[in-house]
């Protein structure tokens, strides 16, 4: 699946987007939150405070407990300061 | 008749005049006609910006305001309805958003206006980046838009 990341969750991780495969007991997008932070101190910087990011699957908001399987694209990012 | 939300997300600026024109101009079932717009302040929290800079999810940005633009229109009788949506650097004193919504009277065009600024707020996908003499930083969303959004939920 592709990921995707903006603002300071994109400069923390040091790329705006990645293909990743990540392993069948990750489920949900809290479990992706937790794989991911555990790749690199990059990753566990984006992802230190899990509570703030806000994911999307496919162009639409999703709660953490979200299931990942069927997805083709996840974004991370912060809450949102657009308007 | 259906009404079709048009909603532009552009790095290039408006004329807002002319966006409000284009809801009512030709048309007499149209009486009230609300606009909201709004501009980068030169100042963050007292301290003067040279710029910001809007980043934003291309895709998403079109699909989330679009969901909220069906939800205005389904919630209250409007004839009309434009949203537009900035990305890149904006200067002091630029537009960065504007809300135009048309109906035959004007609470329907008030509150429609007023709730898709909140939820553009606190759902749109674009963050805020600030330039000042300090460096860059990502501004950090507020509490008080979170229950701004929050107040047009249906109990």
């Amino acid at each position: 699946m592709k990921l995707k990341y903006f603002a300071w969750v994109r400069e923390r991780i040091g790329k705006a987007e990645e293909i990743v495969e990540p392993p069948a007991e990750v489920r949900t997008v809290g479990e992706l939150i937790r794989w991911l932070a555990a790749r690199d101190d990059g990753y566990a910087h984006a992802f230190e405070k899990p509570t703030v990011i806000r994911a999307a699957i496919d162009h639409a908001h999703v709660k953490p407990d979200a299931v990942i399987s069927g997805a083709r694209e996840i974004a991370f990012f912060p809450p949102m300061t657009g308007g | 008749m259906t009404v079709t939300a048009t909603i532009r997300i552009q790095q290039a600026d408006f004329d807002v005049a002319q966006e409000i024109a284009a809801l009512s101009k030709g048309r007499t079932d149209v009486g009230a006609v609300v606009s909201f717009s709004g501009i980068c302040r030169g100042s963050e929290q007292g301290e003067p910006i040279a710029a910001l800079t809007l980043e934003h999810y291309p895709g998403m940005a079109e699909a989330e305001i679009a969901r909220h633009a069906d939800d205005a229109l389904a919630r209250w009788p409007l004839q009309g309805l434009t949203i537009i949506h900035r990305f890149g650097r904006i200067a002091p004193g630029e537009n960065i958003v504007l809300v135009v919504t048309a109906s035959a009277h004007r609470q329907a065009a008030f509150e429609a206006a007023e709730f898709l600024m909140d939820y553009l707020k606190t759902n749109a996908p674009f963050w805020k980046r600030e330039e000042s003499a300090r460096g860059t930083n990502w501004i950090e969303a507020q509490d008080h838009d979170d229950a701004a959004a929050a107040r047009w939920t249906k109990s």
